[in-house]
């Protein structure tokens, strides 16, 4: 299957891309063509086959319930682009 | 400095004939001269070098003796180092200076390591000739014409040119191991676990691992000492018993077993690329190993594989560029959805988009069977072939890419041709394996070739054992690019 001109700008929305028509074109011939690179992987049977997600099987491990990192709130806010007494700030989303 | 392996300078720190700053002093200024050329740096910053470099005369001053200490590294700009600025080769963290030190940082720091720089590489790793840097591309020391390879090419170009004595990468489909062969010098990517992932800036978090890009294996192997380690923030770090990567470096090869995958030797194959691997096929046989002929007969649904899996992981890991914690905000924007729909377009460069809006896609409702499962599935039949392989030998060889360094611009426009070029590097990813390249030869048009060598889990020690043997008997390691 390929990608319409509407497939490419509903992902990029669901990416939080931004497009203009110009750039949703080349994207659809682009993603078109990785996509089909893809696609050979689609025609293997691979009914009885186990997904694999993990390189290693690993078990997640667990620790104590305590707090182990120290209150560095100033020093990661410092890099942020907008910040105002202790809170990021972002546009207006509540009326 | 030229021709010294870490090795030598350790030896010269320790009997007192050269101090960390002065080799610093010296790498320092061989940046300054060849970095206009190359562009392999983003970032450096010679008094914070110097001060890291006086600290660790300081400690050798005070008694202290491990193995590398003052002996200088680079980083690749993909792992956050507290001070200096971590941009990952993208616009979206131009400015970003990393609060915090990766594991891989602090381990190089415990070990008394100065940072020289930090090395260009693919915006987000995701490239394999370093054209998508947003600070641009870096040059093949060997041909200024010529890619370096990717995602790690700043660092392969760094220690190609000798601007740094070593450098750490990153290889998620073949980012250590494919710019090495490229500018003719060692890497190795780990067993995925061994190296941790914290403060790596995370591309596709089931493949990303870190590794050590140099010369010589040898050199390799004391960088692994200094890298390997457990490490609690990172919930895919193995906990392992610490290893002494170099024990095996002067095991004889007698009666070693390589396997070599028909798969690798397809028609993509460059004849130059191909004589070249098979020169050192029959070094290995002069050594006392033996071939055999194999086949890992899922070899090319991996590239397909890849695309699917490492966009989908991509996509939500780069997820947390939002404009709103760190990083680029566009200056203009209507709402906040406008907000980061405009900060992650003027953010972002082409591929990781292209990357973000692939991996948006193959999850989205509806399409994450036909795609990410199947995808699931293909990898473990991928890991199995490996499997049964090694009933059959003891590692596995192979080029490490089809052809030498492309020319900068040749692959630029087609998305799927730049993905091909990792044909022979991604399965390894994939199965989480370790795997090396080492330098072979040259091809036709001057420029080097790699063997790849590939072991099963944990299998390292040995890897850069075979890979040392080798260097031993040839002088491919030790060839530097001339005109610069």
């Amino acid at each position: 299957m390929s990608l319409s001109i509407d497939d490419i700008k509903r992902i990029a929305h669901l990416a939080r891309i931004r497009v203009d028509a110009e750039e949703a074109a080349r994207y659809q011939a682009q993603l078109n063509s990785i996509l089909g690179l893809i696609e050979q992987m689609r025609a293997v049977d691979t009914a009885s086959i186990e997904p694999m997600a993990h390189a290693r099987d690993v078990q997640q491990r667990l620790r104590e319930d305590t707090v182990t990192e120290a209150d560095r709130r100033e020093t990661f806010q410092a890099v942020a682009p907008q910040v105002e007494a202790g809170l990021y700030l972002v546009p207006k989303v509540i009326e | 400095m030229q021709h010294t392996s870490l090795k030598q300078l350790a030896t010269l720190l320790a009997g007192g004939k050269a101090s960390s700053v002065e080799l610093c002093q010296d790498y320092l200024d061989r940046i300054e001269r060849l970095n206009p050329q190359l562009n392999a740096f983003i970032s450096v910053d010679r008094a914070r070098t110097l001060a890291e470099a006086l600290a660790a005369d300081e400690r050798r001053a005070r008694g202290e003796t491990s193995p590398l200490l003052g002996v200088p590294i680079a980083h690749k700009d993909i792992f956050c180092a507290e001070g200096w600025r971590t941009t990952c080769g993208s616009k979206m963290l131009a400015d970003f200076v990393a609060p915090y030190d990766a594991h891989v940082i602090e381990r190089c720091k415990a070990a008394g390591m100065p940072c020289l720089g930090k090395t260009n590489m693919d915006e987000f790793a995701m490239g394999s000739s370093n054209e998508t840097s947003y600070f641009g591309p870096v040059k093949n020391p060997w041909d200024k014409r010529a890619v370096p390879g990717g995602s790690s090419g700043g660092s392969a170009a760094a220690v190609a040119a000798r601007m740094c004595p070593a450098a750490t990468g990153t290889d998620t489909g073949g980012s250590i191991r494919q710019p090495a062969a490229m500018t003719g010098i060692t890497g190795l990517k780990p067993t995925y676990g061994v190296v941790s992932r914290y403060g790596m800036i995370a591309f596709a978090s089931s493949l990303d691992q870190g590794g050590p890009m140099a010369p010589s294996a040898e050199d390799c192997a004391l960088l692994m000492n200094v890298l390997a380690g457990f490490d609690a923030r990172d919930s895919t770090s193995l906990e392992r018993e610490a290893e002494d990567y170099t024990r095996d470096l002067n095991q004889p090869l007698a009666g070693l077993r390589i396997g070599l995958p028909k798969e690798y030797f397809g028609a993509e194959l460059a004849a130059d690329v191909g004589r070249a691997v098979e020169a050192a096929f029959a070094e290995y046989r002069r050594l006392g190993a033996k071939t055999v002929e194999l086949s890992l007969p899922n070899t090319r649904l991996s590239v397909p594989v890849y695309h699917v899996l490492a966009p989908a992981e991509a996509s939500s890991n780069l997820s947390r560029y939002d404009g709103v914690r760190y990083g680029y905000r566009a200056p203009e924007y209507a709402d906040l959805t406008d907000m980061y729909e405009r900060t992650r377009a003027e953010g972002f460069g082409a591929e990781v988009k292209r990357r973000i809006m692939i991996g948006t896609y193959v999850l989205s409702h509806g399409y994450y069977d036909a795609y990410y499962l199947q995808a699931q599935k293909l990898r473990r039949l991928i890991a199995q072939d490996f499997a049964e392989a090694f009933d059959a030998c003891d590692v596995i060889m192979g080029p490490t890419a089809p052809t030498t360094a492309f020319d900068l611009g040749a692959k630029r426009t087609d998305p799927v041709q730049m993905y091909l070029s990792d044909i022979y590097t991604v399965a390894v990813n994939l199965a989480g394996l370790p795997g090396m390249s080492v330098p072979c030869g040259f091809g036709d048009d001057g420029r080097p070739v790699g063997l790849q060598i590939i072991g099963n889990y944990f299998s390292e020690a040995r890897l850069l054992n075979v890979a040392h043997q080798y260097q031993l008997a040839t002088d491919w390691h030790r060839r530097v690019p001339g005109g610069l």
